[in-house]
Formats: C-alpha cells, sequence, structure tokens
C-alpha cells in the first residue's frame, strides 16, 4: 500500500538534478520570447501626472511599452477591484506604473529608466501606529464575542492590560515570481505561472484582457515555494504577461527580480494588538478584550480573511470564558500585505502567547504550568462557537514532550546552569497549538480531480491543487495508487492546469490534501466501481481487467469531486462552526543567549505534533519542520524594515534584498531537533483519516521566543516579566535583557 | 589566440559574443542548462551555486562559487561543473543521491545550489571521519559552513544536514575525484571587446593606463552586486584574480599575501599562522563567498563594513600599491580615506598586504550580525594586544560597522597602553570603546545598540579569557 509510506518526493531526483523546471526555465525553450520589466514609483504616495513611453521606444531592443491605455478589459489586477493594474495614483514605493517589453532584459531594463514619469506626490503614511492615530482604516470592522468582558474582568482576581506589536514577514520564496505568456496557434492565452491560485489567475487574465474564462489556460508546473505569496499576487503579473503576449502576438516573460519581488509584492501582515485580561486566582482565563489592528498596506486583498483567521486564533489552546475581540485593517502605503502560511492564526496566536509570558511572572505561576491549566477540556466551545473536538489531543501531546523531551530533569540543569553562569543563560519553554483547518469561506471548501486509466493500465491524475515544495502531488499520486489497488509506478501525475480541472481553489489553508485528496479519491472509487462490477468476481489482474473492460466499453476516467461537509460560518456575526477540524501540536525548545549581545541558539527541540494518519511520513515530517523554521525565522531573525522617516525615502523597504533582508540559514538548525507524529490521531471524514500540515507547525515556533523571553528574564530578580519585541533579533533580545537587569536603555 | 570558452560539464562551449555584464548564471542558463537558479543576484542565496576547477597545490580542487557573480567571460579557458553534470535522475551522484532520499528537497528551486556546495565539501582532499563530531562538523568531517551560503527556504535545513552527515569518501574511480589529481587548467589571457583578463602584472597596469576608467574585477562579489543589482555597467573589465605578481603569499618575516588570492585560499595557506585572522574566516561571509572574493578586493571595496579590514587595522597592516612607476607601501589605517574612498591612484593596483611580525599576543574578532552565518556586521570589533608583565604595552583595536571607513579605536588604545590588565582597565577601556566611531541607525541595528556592542566587545572577551 502507498498511504502512510514515507517516501521522498516525487520530482526528489529532478530537484536534485536540475531537471526540474520551474516557470522562468521554460524561457529558454520558447523561442522569439520577449522580457517585461516594470516602471516603478520612487514615491510612496503620489498621482501620476505624466507618463511619455516614447523615449523607450528610442532604445534599442524596446518593442512595445505597456499602458493603461492597452488594457482592453478591467484595468484592474485583483477580485475586489480596487487594485489597478496600471494606477493612476500610485500607492506605495515600487508600485508599477507601466512596463516594457523588449528583445532582452538588458534592452527592456534601460527601456524601464527612459520612460518619463511626472509625479505630484501626496502625504503618505507608512508606519501601523501612524495609520491608528490617523484612523486610517479599510474593510469590515469584525467583532467575536462571547460572554461579559467586563463583568469577567470586574470579577477577575488579576488583572493586566498591555500592547503586542508585531513584525511582518517577506515569503522569500526561492523562486521569484514569472509568468512566460503565449497565445497558441487555436488562440488560446496560454499563461504558465508560478501561482497557487491558477483558477484566479486565469480569471484576472481574462478580465484584464476582455475576454471569457475558456479562452485562458493558466498552467503551473511547480513553484520555487509559495508560502500564500503566491495566492493571489501572480495574477497581475501573469495578466501583463498575457495582455503583452496578445498585442504583440510573441511570447512575454515577465520574472521579478529579488528587488522588484520585495518592493512590489504582499508580505505578512504586522499586527498590533491592544489588551486586557483577567485570571483567578488559580492562574485560569477569566476574560480577554484586545484590539487587533494589522497593517493591510495600500489595498484589501486578502487582509479581511486572514484578519478573521487572526481573531479565530487569539484564544489557541486556551478556554477563556469571556471574550472581546475587535478587529481592524490598516491602511497604509506600502505594499498590499496578504496570505502567508498561517493566514493571520499566527499573528493571533502570538497575542495570547505573548500574555501569557508576560504575565506568568506576574502571577508568580511556572509558563509550563499557567499554559498547562488552561486547556481547552472536552465540550468547551471556542469564542466563535465551534465545540473543539478532541482536545484531550494538546494535553497527550504536551505530557508526551515533557516526558520524552525530560523538560523536569532539563529545567533543573537550566536553573544550575544560570546560578553558574552570570554572562550566559539558558531556558527551556514550551507552547501548544490549535489550528483550524478549512478555508473560513465556506465556498472555498470544494476541489476537483481528473484520473485517466489508459488502456495498457497506467493512470494518469490532475488534480486542482499546485505543487510549490509541500508534496502534494506526492501525496496524490499515493492517494491514487492506494485507491486504485495499483503500484505507485503505474501512476502519473500531470502539471496543474485550468483546463483539465476547472474553478479550483487556491492552494492554501493547508487543505489542499484534504480537499484534492478527497476530489482524487472520489474519482478512483468511480473508478473502481465500475471495474469491480465489471470483473464480477473473476479477480482479473490489474492490466487485462483494464484491457478487457476497455473492451467492454467501461468508461475508464472519471472526474472526482469533493466538499468538506458540516461547515458553515457566518463572517457578519463572526460565530459558526467554519473548521472541519482542528490540528494540533507541542513544542519544546532550549535556548542560550548572551548576555554581552542578545546573540541567541537554539539547542534542542522537541516537537510531538498531529497530522492524523500521515498520508505520507517523511513529506509530513518535513513540513513539520520546515514551518517550524520559518516560524522561528519570523520570530527571531526576520525584519523587515520600511522608511518610516520623513526623507525622500519615505515608504521605502529598507530590507529588500537578501543581503539586508536575512532569513534563517543552516547555522539557525537547532542543535538537536526531535519531531515525532502524535499516535492514535485518525481523522474521520478526511481522506485516509489524515489531517492537515501545511501551516500549523510555523506556530510550533512560540516555544522559542517564549524560551527567549524566559531566558532575558534570567538576567534580572526573580519574577520579572519581560517585554520582548518581535522579531526577537539579537538586538531585541539584548534590550529585554538590559530591561531585565534594570538598566535603562535608549533602544 | 583562441577563441573563449568554457568547459562545462566536459563540453566545450564558445563565448563569443557574450557581453562583459552577462554572469555565468545567466551564460548557463542561455545553454538551457536551467539547474542553476537566480534566488537574490547578489551572492547571498547559493542557488546558482556551480563547481569550478581551481589550483590546489600541483592538483586542482572543485571549488563552488556564485554563479551569479561572476562574468561569463571570466571563466574563459575554465572548467564548470553544473549539478546536472553530477548525475541524472537516473544516475544519482552520492550528494544527490543522499538530498533525494532524505527529504532534502521540497520545492526543489535552491536544490542543485546545494548540490554543488555539498558535492565541493565531499571531494574536499582533507576532509575525513571525525571522532569528535560537534553541531557544526559532522561524524564525516563534513563541515556546515560549506552550505552557509544556501538558503532553504522550504526544509528547515535538518534533513540536509542528515545527507551532508551521511556522506561516504569518493570512490578513487570517480572522475570528479580523479579530475582533482590533475593541474587546475591554465590562466586564459582573455581579451575580447570590454573584457581582459591580462597575463602578469606589466599588462595590467599598461592596460589601466589605456583604459582610465576601466573596472578591476578580481573575484567580482562586490562588482557582480553592483552589476545585477543596481544596473551599473563598465566601459571596460580588467581581471586581475590571476596575476601570478599577486597570488603569493610568505611568512618569512613579515607575512605578505598576495591580493589577487582569494579569502579561501588565504584561510587554507595561513593555516593557525595568524590567528586573529583564522577567528576571522568562519564568520566572514560564506563559504561561497570566500572562495571568489579575494583579499585585495574586499579591501579596495572600501566597505565600511568588511570584516577584515578591522582584523587588519589590530594587525597594523601595510598595502603594497604597484603601479607603473613601482611600489609603495601605505599603512592599511591611512589607506581608506572616505566612505568607499582609498589611496588608490587611477592606474595603480593594490599587489600585497603585509602584516608585520612579531603578532600581538593576545588577539580576538568580535562579529555582531543578526544571524550566525553570512551575516553582514552591524559591528565588528578586532583586538590585538601585547602584555608584558600584567601591563598592557601595545593596544591596537579596528572597529568596522561604526563610521564611513573602518578605523582604529585610538582613544581606547590609549586608555589600554601602560595599564595593568586589569578589570578595571577593561571597564575604562570598555567605557571609552563605546563612545568610539560614529554609528548610526540603520536597517541592521540602532545606534544606540552598536554603541552597546563596541562597549561590550571587551567585557565579552575578558570575561572569556
Amino acid at each position: 500500500m502507498s498511504v502512510g509510506q514515507a517516501l521522498p518526493h516525487e520530482s526528489a531526483a529532478e530537484h536534485v538534478t536540475g531537471h526540474a523546471l520551474f516557470t522562468d526555465d521554460l524561457v529558454h525553450r520558447t523561442p522569439h520570447v520577449l522580457h517585461a520589466h516594470p516602471v516603478c514609483s520612487p514615491h510612496a504616495h503620489a498621482r501620476v501626472t505624466r507618463l511619455d513611453p516614447s523615449p523607450a521606444l528610442a532604445v534599442d531592443g524596446v518593442v512595445r511599452v505597456l499602458t493603461v491605455d492597452d488594457v482592453p478589459g478591467v484595468n484592474d489586477a485583483g477580485v475586489k477591484h480596487d487594485e489597478p493594474l496600471f494606477p493612476d495614483e500610485v500607492m506605495f514605493v515600487g508600485h508599477a506604473v507601466c512596463w516594457v517589453l523588449a528583445e532582452t532584459l538588458e534592452a527592456a531594463r534601460l527601456g524601464a529608466l527612459a520612460v518619463e514619469v511626472d509625479y505630484e506626490p501626496l502625504p503618505a503614511i507608512v508606519a501601523l501606529t501612524e495609520a491608528i492615530e490617523a484612523e486610517s482604516f479599510q474593510g469590515g470592522r469584525p467583532v467575536v464575542a462571547r460572554g461579559d468582558v467586563e463583568q469577567g474582568l470586574a470579577a477577575a482576581a488579576h488583572v493586566f492590560s498591555g500592547v503586542t506589536e508585531m513584525a511582518g514577514q517577506e515569503h522569500f520564496y526561492l523562486e521569484t515570481h514569472a509568468s512566460l505568456a503565449l497565445v497558441d496557434e487555436s488562440g488560446q492565452v496560454f499563461v504558465q505561472s508560478s501561482t497557487q491560485h491558477p483558477t484566479e489567475t486565469q480569471e484576472i487574465v481574462a478580465h484584464v484582457l476582455g475576454r471569457e474564462s475558456h479562452a485562458v489556460t493558466v498552467q503551473c508546473l511547480r513553484m520555487g515555494g509559495g508560502f500564500g505569496g503566491k495566492e493571489m499576487q501572480p495574477h497581475g503579473f501573469a495578466a501583463i504577461a498575457a495582455l503583452g503576449a496578445t498585442l504583440t502576438g510573441r511570447p512575454v516573460r515577465l520574472r521579478l527580480n529579488r528587488t522588484h519581488d520585495m518592493t512590489m509584492t504582499g508580505k505578512r501582515h504586522g499586527f498590533h494588538a491592544q489588551w486586557r485580561v483577567g485570571f483567578d486566582d488559580d492562574g485560569r482565563l477569566v476574560a480577554l478584550e484586545a484590539t487587533l489592528t494589522s497593517d493591510g498596506g495600500w489595498s484589501l486583498d486578502l487582509s479581511e480573511p486572514v484578519l478573521a483567521r487572526a481573531l479565530c486564533h487569539v484564544d489557541n489552546a486556551y478556554w477563556i470564558p469571556h471574550v472581546l475581540l475587535h478587529g481592524r485593517v490598516a491602511r497604509t502605503h506600502k505594499t498590499s500585505q496578504t496570505a502567508f502560511r498561517g493566514f493571520g492564526g499566527p499573528q493571533g496566536m502570538l497575542v495570547i502567547e505573548d500574555v501569557l509570558g508576560r504575565c506568568a511572572p506576574l502571577l508568580g505561576i511556572d509558563p509550563v504550568d499557567l499554559r498547562r491549566r488552561n486547556f481547552y477540556v472536552d465540550g468547551q466551545a471556542t469564542p466563535y462557537g465551534q465545540v473543539v473536538r478532541h482536545p484531550e489531543r494538546v494535553a497527550v501531546a504536551w505530557d508526551q514532550v515533557v516526558s520524552t523531551g525530560e523538560v523536569v530533569r532539563r529545567r533543573e540543569e537550566i536553573a544550575a546552569f544560570n546560578a553558574a553562569h552570570e554572562h550566559t543563560k539558558r531556558a527551556l519553554a514550551v507552547t501548544p497549538l490549535k489550528f483550524g483547518i478549512s478555508f473560513n469561506f465556506t465556498a472555498f471548501n470544494q476541489a476537483g480531480a481528473l484520473v485517466h486509466v489508459y488502456k495498457d493500465g497506467s493512470v494518469l491524475i490532475n488534480h486542482g491543487g499546485t505543487e510549490m515544495g509541500q508534496g502534494l502531488h506526492t501525496k496524490m499520486l499515493q492517494v491514487a495508487a492506494t485507491s486504485l489497488g495499483i503500484p505507485l509506478e503505474r501512476v502519473r501525475l500531470a502539471p496543474t492546469r485550468t483546463d483539465k480541472v476547472p474553478n479550483t481553489s487556491a492552494t492554501a489553508a493547508s487543505s489542499s490534501a484534504d480537499l484534492n485528496g478527497g476530489a482524487v479519491k472520489d474519482a478512483c472509487d468511480q473508478i473502481t466501481a465500475r471495474l469491480r462490477e465489471f470483473d464480477e468476481g473473476r479477480d482479473l489482474p490489474w492490466d487485462d481487467l483494464v484491457r478487457e473492460a476497455y473492451f467492454g466499453r467501461v468508461q475508464l476516467w472519471a472526474a472526482g469531486f469533493y466538499r468538506t461537509e458540516g461547515i458553515h460560518w457566518d463572517s457578519t456575526r463572526m460565530t459558526g462552526h467554519p473548521f472541519k477540524y482542528f490540528a494540533y501540536g507541542v513544542a519544546a525548545a532550549e535556548v542560550e543567549v548572551d548576555g554581552f549581545t542578545g546573540a541567541h541558539r537554539t539547542r534542542r527541540v522537541d516537537i510531538v505534533h498531529d497530522v492524523g494518519d500521515s498520508l505520507s511520513p517523511l513529506v509530513d515530517i518535513g513540513q513539520i519542520e520546515g514551518g517550524f523554521a520559518q516560524g522561528v525565522g519570523w520570530l527571531t531573525l526576520e525584519d523587515l524594515r520600511w522608511d518610516e522617516s520623513d526623507g525622500p525615502g519615505r515608504g521605502r523597504l529598507t530590507t529588500q534584498s537578501a543581503s539586508t533582508y536575512k532569513l534563517p540559514s543552516i547555522g539557525e538548525l537547532p542543535d538537536e531537533l526531535h519531531v515525532a507524529l502524535l499516535e492514535h490521531a485518525h481523522e474521520d471524514g478526511v481522506v485516509y483519516g489524515s489531517k492537515a500540515v501545511g501551516e500549523p507547525p510555523l506556530m510550533l515556533a512560540f516555544a522559542v521566543r517564549e524560551a527567549l523571553r524566559e531566558a532575558a528574564a534570567s538576567f534580572g530578580p526573580e519574577g520579572t516579566s519581560v517585554e520582548l519585541a518581535s522579531p526577537a533579533t539579537p538586538e531585541a533580545v539584548f534590550w529585554a535583557v538590559q530591561r531585565a537587569r534594570g538598566v535603562t536603555c535608549t533602544g | 589566440m583562441t577563441e573563449p570558452q568554457i568547459t562545462v560539464n566536459g563540453r566545450s562551449r564558445p563565448l563569443v559574443g557574450t557581453p562583459d555584464h552577462t554572469n555565468a548564471l545567466d551564460f548557463l542558463r542561455g545553454l538551457g542548462l536551467t539547474g542553476a537558479k537566480e534566488g537574490c543576484a547578489e551572492g547571498e542565496c547559493g542557488a546558482c551555486a556551480v563547481l569550478v576547477a581551481r589550483p590546489d597545490g600541483d592538483g586542482s580542487r572543485w571549488t563552488p562559487v556564485n554563479a551569479c557573480l561572476v562574468p561569463a567571460l571570466a571563466l574563459d579557458g575554465q572548467e564548470v561543473v553544473t549539478a546536472e553534470g553530477l548525475g541524472d535522475p537516473g544516475d544519482l551522484h552520492p550528494v544527490q543521491a543522499e538530498l533525494a532520499v532524505r527529504g532534502g528537497s521540497q520545492c526543489g528551486y535552491c536544490t542543485p545550489g546545494f548540490v554543488c556546495s555539498m558535492a565541493a565539501e565531499y571531494y574536499r582532499p582533507d576532509r575525513s571521519a571525525n571522532d569528535e563530531p560537534d553541531p557544526e562538523h559532522g561524524p564525516n568531517g563534513f563541515d556546515l559552513h560549506a552550505i552557509g551560503g544556501n538558503l532553504c527556504r522550504c526544509t528547515g535545513y535538518r534533513p540536509i544536514r542528515d545527507a551532508a552527515w551521511a556522506l561516504g569518501a569518493p570512490d578513487p574511480t570517480d572522475p570528479l575525484a580523479e579530475r582533482q589529481a590533475g593541474a587546475a587548467p591554465a590562466v586564459a589571457a582573455t581579451r575580447v571587446a570590454g573584457f581582459a583578463r591580462p597575463a602578469d602584472l606589466a599588462e595590467a597596469l599598461a592596460l589601466l593606463a589605456e583604459h582610465p576608467d576601466a573596472t578591476v574585477v578580481a573575484g567580482s562579489t562586490d562588482w557582480g552586486v553592483e552589476a545585477n543589482l543596481r544596473g551599473r555597467r563598465a566601459s571596460y573589465v580588467v581581471a586581475v584574480d590571476r596575476l601570478p605578481e599577486l597570488r603569493g603569499l610568505s611568512t618569512d618575516g613579515v607575512v605578505e599575501i598576495g591580493a589577487g588570492l582569494t579569502l579561501s585560499e588565504v584561510e587554507a595557506m595561513l593555516g593557525d599562522t595568524v590567528p586573529l585572522l583564522a577567528q576571522v574566516w568562519p564568520q566572514f561571509a560564506s563559504r561561497l563567498i570566500r572562495n571568489g572574493a579575494t583579499i585585495g578586493g574586499n579591501l579596495v571595496t572600501a566597505s565600511p563594513i568588511g570584516d577584515l579590514a578591522p582584523a587588519l587595522l589590530a594587525l597594523d597592516a601595510t598595502l603594497v600599491l604597484a603601479s607603473a612607476d613601482g611600489d609603495r607601501e601605505v599603512t592599511l589605517a591611512e589607506f581608506f580615506t572616505g566612505y568607499r574612498e582609498t589611496l588608490l591612484r587611477p592606474g595603480e593596483l593594490l599587489r600585497a598586504v603585509r602584516v608585520p611580525t612579531p603578532l600581538a599576543e593576545h588577539t580576538t574578532f568580535r562579529k555582531i550580525a543578526k544571524r550566525r552565518y553570512d551575516d553582514i556586521s552591524s559591528v565588528a570589533v578586532a583586538i590585538a594586544l601585547d602584555v608584558v608583565d600584567d601591563t598592557v604595552v601595545r593596544a591596537r583595536i579596528g572597529l568596522g560597522g561604526v563610521a564611513a571607513t573602518p578605523i582604529r579605536a585610538r582613544a581606547t588604545e590609549a586608555v589600554l597602553e601602560g595599564r595593568p590588565w586589569t578589570a578595571e582597565t577593561v571597564e575604562a577601556a570598555s567605557d571609552a570603546l563605546a563612545n568610539e566611531g560614529t554609528p548610526i541607525d540603520d536597517q541592521r541595528a540602532s545606534a544606540a545598540y552598536r554603541s552597546a556592542m563596541l562597549g561590550n566587545a571587551l567585557r565579552a572577551w575578558w570575561a572569556a579569557s
């Protein structure tokens, strides 16, 4: 059987040899390609008063400059009609006002430099706090409420308040955005795109071109990472390439270089949260009131659903009787922030973990005990009204981590180490995770697949999900082989394209294996049922059965469909049962902090994570470890900085390259990393009892942040409560250490 | 003169018509060898890493470099191996096989670059079983710093580390292992429109006289970034990194290091001869960068945040500048005249770096950065002290990241010299050190943090000693 086997990625042999093709690798196989280069705004906010492309046309090799006058359809790169593809008012530094097409990338670059644009600068809001001050908001203002917060706080034995701020995060998929568009021999617009959402890319291309969806096909071979950054952001770039191809009759390639990618595309939302919390004498949470404001950037993009998910995850794994959560999306003159692994969940959860981490010393309760005693128990519901199923899994995972990670013994050793070392301190923290699986928006919870059995017994599958490294295709091959009862080698998977499976949802929300796996299995089950009926109990070998069935005029292919049952969501009242189930996990992290510099390293991490019955353990462990590392990057290293000065660079992203924006390298790998999958975790009603794994492990990284907080506190007297900036870079940790020591500091 | 060409995966590929600003990555991809990828175009991510056969004594070494930074023309006459050249999907190289089966690739985009960096470490002749593995060195002697310049956004690195540490020794009949026994390809004397690789120093100086606006490149790790990210273009390029006069190293009396040696070469040739420099290398950029960057290039670019300059300032280094008029020697401290400005005159080349001996007895290098491997310093502090009878008789301190140029911490040196080497002196000197330079707030660090880090450098050293 294939499902449950630990298999390498289906493209591993192609990856390691350089044979796996990505969108931009196709350029060298495509004759007569034109290259596109943007003309980008130097202003954070300005009106375009004049745009003269003619000097560009004088540059050798320049073929055409695409401007708003070229758009036959709708001048919009998004679905909310708030993202003009060619703007007359630029809204962030890097906003493209037009695109130059040329025979070479060099010519296109020089052409872009030659385009003359006049701007009338307008006031710009850059920092999130400026937006809050100016009441610059966009979109809805959702509220999640349960009980009576005022009464809860009034009755609480201990009430604390505070502000928690957290930075965003650059996706930094290694492959930047890329599209290659051409008009084929039948007049179809064919776009190869590095996109997590081929259907929406198709729809945006169609509406920009003024064509119907059936005239546009989008294919995604694979992505060199997505992480949410290619859920909405690719559409406009694909539309530019497609527009260029239709106007010139030649293939057009658009690939952002890293600088463009970082300055032009959206990121994880930074958040600001103001909170009041009440605990009883035993440290049980009684009430929480919080206002969460996300930095949405210049347009809405996915900011509203990201905010909704944030509000739905402030509780994390903890029962809070009285809750009142307000949500707002700030409008700032920055890139339009978007989906990023966790989709607001991490930001919501960071609030409660920050609250607990800060309040534990004030309550005089060990943070390990404080977290453990606030877990949901059977029968309790989330603030938005969904009963938490299997809450005991958090406790089981927790106790396993504490036991196999020898947490009690190691914390004693750490205490001894800290007593003996003045300038170096260690700490070990444990944090839980509960993450809701399904798109909050119910309609997205559907998927399709196409399965062909050929006369020779070989099988070809297509499904609506895209491969970005997460191993979805590996899992789908395993699902198909298992449900058809044939060896994995007999099944091939063809790249995702919109003319095979239409109307797909984004490969997002961790749910692609659930949804597409359900659809693949549905198609396979249909075929199996027909074959079984035809077989009439003869038990023919697969190849014989297929061949005979063909001659018996049995349909050997099927379209599969899946929709998640039992979920509903009222987005106005912010109540319902939006999630099919919750994914659980627990992490314990031990860190060491250097008091002279704030530099830190992670000595050991123990993780127990719930993936249900794993479809593909090697893939799942890869997702757990990779998600954890990305979370550690967000929380401790990756440091997005924008120019918030009043100088000429105002609004500019000052960390717009790999040399200034640092993501984890192998030096950040914990010295020891132990990952276990939670046992006895079968999930009813999901394909082969599995659970989603893409996003949740990112939030295991809170253990590292909390350990850093506790290590910093160890530099001060017993019971010191430490406020730790996010990201907790060495500098941020250094200032936290200084505050713990009682040193007044200027940082 | 032969037509310029590169041998790629055993096959000769003509360079005819390649512009001087075309980097090796774009050249290779233009051949359809799309395994090497562009991830950042500034040598930070390693997705473009390829192997080049470089001299190593009488033999050669497969040396990984960032193809995005090297002009294709700079590889004229050289041998290059890419991930495609190491193995096929049906016949994987041992490095490829280990990565594949252990889940070392997820999206696969960074993977060919990792494969090349790992293959170089796999073939490293002095790699051998290691009885005392630590978090950075595996039981097979594989040093994780070899992949410190390769970024992966998907895996979290654990399976990559496991693959690296599972590697055995190359089979003696492995053609790439065998190749290392032979000499590296001879240096080509390239001369095409816009690009020249002169054969010797005299020819280089003559070319510079002929082309006063020429851009001098060595490893191109700085120029490549300018060309890729900021669109700078040279009117004429003169490559000097293989000039024989710039590639000597002697430790007889004064330590003299040829400016054209790569940092990796200097690291290997010096060993522990200069302990302060031995401390610098593992913290200096990445192996991929050190394989390309030269010691001369690092100093001539005059970056205020270069890591080598503070160390060489603490070592009282001098520079030998060569021109048609002959050599002149200047101190490194006077060499830097302003932000990215030096005493170097038009037509002049940095030929060698000299470190006087005897070396200071007590030295330390402290680099403060956000990331442990391959980051740019917020602050770098190099300290060299001579202590006689518990008294500091001589102090030299070099600083990076706190002024427009690397600087000497002269006020702090004055506080130290003549005082007893005690905790009280360390405190007094630390207070002085915290006030050195003119640190600024930028995306790497705040000015306050930089000053605090200056102040803590001596304290941390004292506490550790």
